[in-house]
């Protein structure tokens, strides 16, 4: 992996094959090879204990293959769409349509909060309207690939599509909303005084070893990181069952608590933590009887909105700006979570 | 002397490129004047993107994540 140009390296094809044969075989082996696991401790198979160790041996290599394989073909697919060709596809279109690509370009773009504003002082000098830019900067911590494979893993496809249509629906109407208000000139001056440049970029032709390349890199960068929360989460999904009351959480977070929405959105903005770390907690909240829109409120206000990210931000934005950003965004996500408690 | 600057608002990154530099250099006998560049308006007027991003005799050679430690050998 370190050498690339190693034999396997010059045939990528190939090694994409074998790979992909190879996880799939793995995968499919994981229920009998967890049930053989427990066999050979001295408990009985259909004892709480059992089923327990059953869900704990099954659940983990299932929940880490999953993100290994996303991660893998997000960093492949990041390899295509570089901040300097997302910027070139947005830069001078109109908002509306805009808002929804960006959107969309802030899955598929490779971000880290540390990059947040010279990335948003970027796409704003290049031409991209102000709406749009917010759009982007919504999306793209909230909606990503580890958040999206832990709920797929945990709760199904069904909670995933959800919290992949409300974060897009959240990041282009926020930046919509920012867009008609027309708060150009709430930008710090810095910003606004420096010169416009333009949205080219260097066309790297990166080969498909290239971007396997680039899929290694950021397996070993995200799920490096980020397993020792997802054994955690899993544990406390097996371990918590026995012990805490099944509605302990109905109510504080339950669907007849009114102020639930509200609170969970308040309490999630000073918290930072990325997808993977907020996961263990939605895990313990929605187990143990806390309404589902009100979970997903809250995790979307922790990774969505942040102080320190704020911090930042406000070396670039004015503070009416910011105020108004975490407001729009925040009434989405209240907005969402009723919806979502009244629909379920 | 090479003069490099590494650019980055001070995330844990930015502070993993800093290290890395400063080991390849050692190790390769190379003598450098390093610098952080934290302050963002500074940072932005090499037209990069993503943090953090090396610097070196006033060239971008680097943005995005840390470097690996095969690229930062070739720079010396």
């Amino acid at each position: 992996m370190d050498n690339p140009r190693s034999f396997p390296m010059k045939h990528p094809k190939t090694l994409l094959l074998l790979m992909v044969g190879l996880w799939w075989g793995i995968y499919q082996t994981l229920i009998p090879l967890s049930e053989f696991i427990v066999q050979l401790f001295p408990i009985e198979r259909d004892s709480k204990l059992g089923s327990a160790l059953q869900f704990f041996f099954y659940d983990t290599p299932k929940v880490l293959m999953l993100l290994t394989g996303v991660v893998m073909v997000m960093g492949m697919v990041n390899s295509y769409f570089t901040p300097e060709r997302t910027r070139a596809i947005l830069a001078g279109r109109r908002e509306g349509v805009a808002n929804g690509m960006a959107a969309s370009l802030g899955i598929v773009t490779p971000f880290c909060s540390c990059s947040a504003v010279p990335l948003f002082i970027g796409f704003v000098q290049a031409g991209v309207p102000l709406g749009v830019t917010f759009s982007f900067l919504i999306s793209a911590p909230m909606v990503n690939e580890v958040a999206l494979t832990l709920l797929f893993a945990m709760f199904g496809w069904k909670v995933a599509g959800l919290y992949l249509g409300m974060g897009l629906m959240i990041a282009i109407f926020s930046g919509w909303i920012i867009g008609r208000l027309n708060m150009e000139e709430h930008l710090e001056d810095w910003v606004r005084n420096m010169p416009k440049v333009n949205a080219d970029f260097d066309t790297a032709d990166l080969t498909l070893s290239d971007r396997l390349q680039a899929g290694f890199t950021s397996v070993r960068e995200i799920v490096g990181k980020v397993w020792p929360y997802i054994l955690a989460g899993i544990a406390i999904g097996a371990g918590i069952h026995g012990y805490v009351p099944e509605d302990f959480m109905a109510s504080f977070m339950g669907k007849d608590v009114w102020w639930a929405v509200p609170a969970s959105v308040l309490a999630g903005v000073p918290m930072y933590t990325n997808a993977a770390g907020i996961i263990p907690i939605v895990e313990a909240l929605l187990a143990k009887g806390a309404a589902l829109g009100t979970v997903l409120a809250f995790m979307m206000s922790v990774i969505a909105l942040s102080l320190p990210e704020m911090v930042i931000l406000r070396k670039v934005l004015k503070p009416k700006l910011i105020a108004t950003f975490i407001g729009v965004v925040a009434s989405g996500i209240i907005l969402v979570g009723y919806v979502f408690n009244a629909v379920l | 002397m090479k003069d490099i600057k590494v650019l980055g608002t001070g995330c844990a990154n930015c502070k993993a490129t800093v290290k890395l530099v400063e080991e390849v250099a050692n190790a390769k006998g190379v003598e450098i004047a390093l610098e952080k560049v934290e302050d963002i308006q500074k940072i932005m007027t090499y037209n990069i993107m993503s943090t953090p991003a090396v610097v070196i005799d006033g060239q971008v050679v680097h943005a995005g994540g840390i470097p690996a430690r095969s690229k930062v050998e070739s720079w010396f």
